[in-house]
């Protein structure tokens, strides 16, 4: 993605925007210049704040996913054994939408920053060791095979092999799953908590029924969507450098 | 330096491959194992590097039964073994890399293993320095097998085996290889056993060619060719004899 591509996107987003507000022509929806003058207000009376633990807890929840979901993706992918095992125990709890757990989760991890974070890892963590696995599982058996012959064990394959070429599956799941953790964030920021895009958004839109502040809160979580998006393409272009050569 | 003793060998459930098999290969030969595919001339490889096991019999390598890949033989496959996100300097680091992972274990790697880098004489000697810093996806099929020679001569083995090293090059670019291969191995005084469906590579390169039946091999029919690899050879009548004799017999077997 090209920064100049994005600026465009975002205009003519805001442009249909400005179109749909001036049809629609009631409080609901405020044309862009209105909320993104709130916006800019509201960054000074705390939007930055409920901005930062967001941040927190949606990182949080991707960094705890990858360090648990990368050996466990790759103990399954690179033994037939723990494949047999493991992979139908996998299946069975993947499609399960872990956002009914959120109440369960509340239950036993309490109100804190814990809980909401225990769910944005169940939720990742799935994506992440299935594809993590899959590449593991589909390495050319000559690569391991050479390498064994230059002295390779177990773990210099997992140190030279396994890991480096799990790397880009690792960062097309965070990229795949971007999006459900910021949705999710939002659910979970719905219960027992003042701080938060989710809390703040849903605060000012039902509560105070101050729709241009809500709006700023909508454009803040488009915001740390693109920020993460950022963060893992500059993650894949630092770490997988040959996937990005000619 | 390598003994074959009364080798069986079979997967599972399927019928033997190799039953009482017997074969010898004195130090510094080079051989070529020749056969049709299916022949099981890759499996003798993959035994011979230690990466499967005979269902009984021995092989013996220096005295020594193989219980692992042995840390002076050098295995080089098909398609090289390259990690595509390493570049090629760090390709043909990886062995010594391994080696320093573990340390002089004597398992992973020689008990007398010193780290040291001497991989900038490895990348000259083989002529790919100028693309040191590529990555696989980048750079010829014959650089390619340039790189995988200098990962596994940078380790100093004293036993070479080649896997279709030069299947996939085109005839040029193969000569100049196996030409180059043949060097290798009289300079660092290796040990060399390729396997190949190409009757006039076994002919270049082997000074012994075992030619490999149709499954289960009971004894070894060897094949010499004292003058493989000589400058000379290529052009002579003994030359073509040898590669139609030995195609006829492919032939008769196949039939």
């Amino acid at each position: 993605m090209k920064r100049r591509d994005i600026l465009f996107a975002s205009l003519g987003l805001i442009l249909v925007w400005q179109i749909a507000a001036m049809i629609v022509n009631r409080p609901i929806l405020p044309a862009p210049v209105v909320v993104l003058i709130v916006f800019v207000q509201q960054l000074g009376k705390g939007l930055m704040i409920d901005f930062a633990v967001s941040l927190w807890r949606v990182t949080a929840g991707m960094l705890l996913s990858v360090a648990a979901a990368v050996p466990a993706g790759l103990a399954i992918g690179g033994s037939k054994t723990l494949n047999r095992i493991f992979s139908p125990v996998v299946y069975l709890l993947y499609p399960i939408p872990k956002v009914v757990f959120v109440p369960v989760v509340l239950l036993f991890l309490g109100i804190g920053d814990t809980a909401k974070i225990a769910v944005i890892f169940l939720i990742l963590f799935f994506q992440i060791v299935v594809l993590v696995r899959d590449q593991a599982a589909g390495l050319s058996p000559h690569l391991i095979q050479s390498l064994q012959s230059l002295g390779a064990g177990r773990r210099a394959l997992f140190r030279f092999v396994y890991l480096p070429a799990s790397l880009p599956a690792i960062l097309t799941a965070l990229r795949q799953s971007i999006g459900t953790a910021v949705a999710v964030l939002y659910i979970t920021e719905l219960f027992a908590t003042k701080y938060g895009l989710g809390y703040y958004i849903y605060y000012n839109g039902s509560t105070l029924l101050d729709y241009p502040a809500m709006y700023a809160g909508v454009i803040a979580m488009s915001l740390l969507g693109l920020g993460l998006y950022f963060g893992v393409d500059w993650a894949e272009r630092k770490l997988c450098r040959w996937k990005f050569v000619s | 330096m390598i003994k074959i003793a009364s080798l069986s060998f079979g997967y599972l459930n399927k019928a033997l491959i190799f039953d009482d098999f017997n074969l010898s290969v004195q130090r510094g030969e080079t051989w070529a194992i020749l056969g049709p595919s299916g022949c099981g001339k890759t499996t003798l490889l993959y035994l011979l590097a230690g990466l499967k096991f005979p269902t009984s019999g021995q092989i013996l390598i220096d005295g020594q039964p193989l219980t692992r890949p042995r840390p002076r033989t050098g295995l080089i496959l098909q398609d090289y073994g390259l990690l595509p996100w390493a570049t090629v300097r760090q390709n043909a680091e990886l062995g010594s890399r391994v080696r320093d992972f573990y340390g002089p274990d004597g398992k992973h790697s020689p008990a007398d293993h010193e780290s040291k880098n001497n991989i900038d004489l490895w990348l000259k000697r083989l002529g790919i320095e100028e693309i040191a810093d590529q990555y696989p996806s980048q750079i010829s099929g014959g650089q390619r097998q340039r790189t995988a020679i200098a990962r596994t001569l940078a380790l100093q083995p004293d036993l070479l085996l080649m896997d279709e090293p030069f299947s996939s090059l085109d005839a040029i670019t193969r000569e100049d290889l196996q030409n180059l291969t043949l060097d290798l191995c009289a300079e660092q005084k290796l040990t060399l056993v390729v396997v190949t469906h190409s009757v006039e590579e076994a002919v270049s390169l082997g000074q012994k060619i075992l030619l490999l039946n149709a499954p289960p091999n009971r004894s070894a029919r060897v094949f010499e060719n004292p003058n493989a690899g000589k400058a000379s050879q290529r052009n002579s009548a003994a030359y073509r004899n040898l590669c139609n004799l030995l195609w006829k017999e492919m032939h008769h077997e196949a039939a």
